[in-house]
């Protein structure tokens, strides 16, 4: 038999990350408590590194190595770009927040590279293999991450309900990729791809089926939701800052590699799936949030929410439409982590900011931190000229171009409903009395990293063209 | 002679996965799963699929349904909570899973599946090794899913000690490595005692008196 030696160079990022990840797991294991502030310098340096090879390893054109298991193009580099980005900000916020109580180990900061392993991997993922490992990693690292907060039992319970959820949903997306594969013969996706007009309809649809199943889980659309906000209140806020930001943006790249690149012959058949998903999303998650009191919870449902308008882009079915989708993902998570970032920063040892009564008056506290509440929750209503103004309205915009006039218009009437919560939010932040007197105890390096992430979500708003135009040519460019 | 072979493991295959649901005590329920996985590899053999099956039997008979035992005994399951509401939604349970039996036979069904549709597998010959075969692709055309699957292990070993390993200072417990390395010096220390006249001789003269 002949053996090539795979190309290594398309996955120096991944094989990079992989070699630091043993490294600061061994130099963990002989610090003393004390300093484990290394270990957090060296997981940061260690992701910079990482998103800066991916930079260096941009090429336009879509590479494939190992067999066809490893897919570079210009989507994943951005999109690893953005991950690793991201993670940086959330292993910020939460350092302080875990030395506050007691859970500052060096566990948290290598499951959370070990999760952003698995991400990347989805992201350029060539084969159901991959892309189940990647999954896998990712959910593994998020279940052991949520269980550390062992005397907590609402910690001990999310983490059960997500792990025996997700381990139903894998096997759910286990069983459609078996289908598939039992009529096309193989697990390469640019394969199948090639094989599905030959294939037997009725077994491929009955495996997209359950394939469409497993993504709406990962992403967390309505009816496949419920694990979301009970996941993202009883986690420690370092923790659901991990699990409600960065993986959106993984489960985006899974739907997008299964459905686009594997499965685009079946397109009419998804699409209508799509739609259902989309639909309830948005309607569900925006109206269920007005009933919420803890943030945490509201925020989670307005996650269900924006990804109802995450899976509208990919419904569009076109270049321009999955570039929206794809720059939607990356807002998101940006929105995100500033938000549940506000909630890290009110905190303190022994008090969680977790209710909006936790943030009335917070003006009169901080204006320049209510300032920053208010560009988050006014970008996530999508008011401009905020970032998220721009997200919504790319992918509203290819959804009509694509035909789809009547589901813009349900995601334009979810978001009037939706910008009634966080229109709320910043009420109690602006016009209601202080409750809580004690001064805002965060330090610089929250505080800093929050102001630059509020500016971003306001800069990025007043000069969107960068961003939109480098996500749509990632796919008009690739192919 | 193979076909009542595969026959019987596989009417024992559904039978024992069947009971694995319906049975209330939750240690025989996990002894039905060993039945069914050992059928399944009886089937896996009839396929040629002998390293597979192997491996069935070693890695999930062997090993994780004896762990699985274990945990079934050292908990405390209350079976009665469990036994309560299944006789009661026993009905729609049964309608639901027939409604989704037949649907899923419609599809991986005779007709989708049929002999007409893929045709028998070749026999290999006697030589044929399944293990070399495995080993070829697995390092070569697999390596990197491989190596993601060792990375999976290794985030099991990383997530299993942290959240297990706690140190509690104030428990009495032995330190076998400070009781390994200890020296004489540290439990032997040889003081010098200033000699005496033997005084109780004296005091047993005078009981003796």
């Amino acid at each position: 038999m002949n053996f090539v030696t795979p190309d290594f160079m398309p996955a120096m990022p991944e094989i990079f990350l992989l070699s630091m990840l043993c490294v600061i797991m061994i130099i963990d294991l002989f610090l003393k408590d004390e300093s484990r502030g290394a270990t957090y310098v060296l997981s940061l340096i260690a992701l910079i590194a990482t998103a800066f090879l991916s930079f260096s390893n941009f090429s336009t054109e879509s590479i494939t190595t190992f067999n066809g298991s490893f897919i570079l193009d210009p989507m994943a580099t951005i999109l690893k770009i953005a991950i690793c980005i991201i993670v940086v900000g959330v292993f910020i916020y939460a350092k302080d927040y875990l030395k506050d109580r007691n859970m500052y180990k060096g566990e948290y900061f290598t499951l959370g590279l070990f999760g952003v392993l698995g991400m990347m991997v989805m992201v350029s993922a060539g084969n159901f293999l991959t892309v189940y490992l990647g999954l896998e990693l990712l959910s593994l690292s998020m279940y052991a991450m949520i269980a550390m907060q062992r005397d907590s039992i609402v910690a001990s319970e999310a983490a059960m309900k997500y792990f025996i959820l997700g381990a139903i949903a894998s096997g759910i997306l286990l069983y459609g990729m078996s289908m598939v594969y039992a009529v096309t013969g193989s697990l390469d996706l640019a394969t199948i791809n090639k094989a599905v007009s030959g294939a037997d309809r009725v077994v491929m649809s009955f495996g997209l089926v359950f394939i469409i199943l497993g993504v709406a889980f990962k992403l967390g659309a309505v009816p496949f939701h419920m694990w979301m906000p009970d996941v993202y209140h009883g986690s420690p806020t370092s923790v659901t800052l991990y699990i409600a930001s960065a993986p959106k943006i993984a489960a985006f790249a899974m739907m997008y590699r299964l459905l686009v690149d594997g499965l685009a012959g079946m397109q009419a058949d998804w699409q209508m799936i799509l739609i259902i998903l989309s639909v309830l999303s948005m309607v569900f998650g925006n109206i269920v949030a007005i009933a919420q009191t803890n943030i945490k919870r509201m925020l989670a449902y307005s996650t269900i929410s924006h990804v109802g308008f995450i899976i509208m882009g990919v419904v569009a079915g076109t270049q321009a439409g999955y570039g929206a989708s794809m720059f939607y993902a990356i807002v998101y998570a940006i929105m995100s982590v500033a938000g549940f970032g506000m909630i890290v920063l009110l905190s303190r040892a022994g008090f969680e900011a977790e209710n909006i009564e936790d943030f009335k008056g917070l003006n009169q506290k901080s204006p320049w931190f209510a300032f920053v509440m208010m560009a988050i929750m006014f970008s996530m209503a999508g008011v401009p000229p905020f970032l998220g103004f721009w997200a919504k309205i790319t992918v509203l915009q290819e959804a009509v171009n694509s035909g789809f006039l009547w589901l813009a218009i349900v995601g334009v009437l979810a978001s009037v409903i939706g910008a009634f919560y966080y229109l709320r939010v910043i009420k109690a932040v602006y016009f209601d009395k202080l409750v809580d007197e004690t001064p805002i105890q965060a330090s610089m390096d929250i505080r800093l990293t929050l102001s630059l992430n509020g500016m971003a979500i306001l800069a990025l708003g007043l000069y969107p063209t960068v961003l939109i135009t480098l996500c749509i040519t990632a796919f008009t460019r690739a192919i | 002679m193979e076909t009542i072979v595969f026959y019987v493991f596989s009417t024992f295959m559904i039978l024992s996965a069947l009971m694995v649901i319906t049975v209330h005590n939750p240690v025989r329920a996990a002894f039905f799963l060993v039945l069914t996985f050992f059928a399944s590899a009886a089937v896996w053999l009839l396929l040629e699929a002998e390293f597979l099956a192997i491996i069935l039997i070693i890695v999930y008979v062997g090993a994780v349904m004896v762990l699985f035992l274990f945990v079934v005994m050292m908990l405390d399951v209350n079976l009665a909570e469990l036994k309560k509401g299944f006789v009661k939604n026993l009905p729609l349970a049964i309608i639901v899973a027939l409604a989704m039996f037949a649907m899923i036979f419609m599809v991986v069904g005779g007709e989708q599946f049929g002999i007409q549709k893929f045709a028998v597998p070749e026999r290999h010959a006697a030589d044929y090794s399944n293990v070399s075969a495995l080993g070829q692709v697995l390092y070569t055309e697999y390596v990197y899913s491989f190596e993601i699957a060792a990375v999976i292990l290794l985030v099991g070993i990383v997530a299993a000690i942290s959240l297990t390993l706690r140190r509690r200072p104030n428990t009495r417990h032995q330190k076998v490595e400070d009781q390994v390395a200890v020296k004489s010096a540290d439990r032997l220390r040889v003081v010098k005692v200033e000699t005496q006249p033997r005084k109780h001789t004296i005091a047993n003269a005078e009981v003796e008196k």
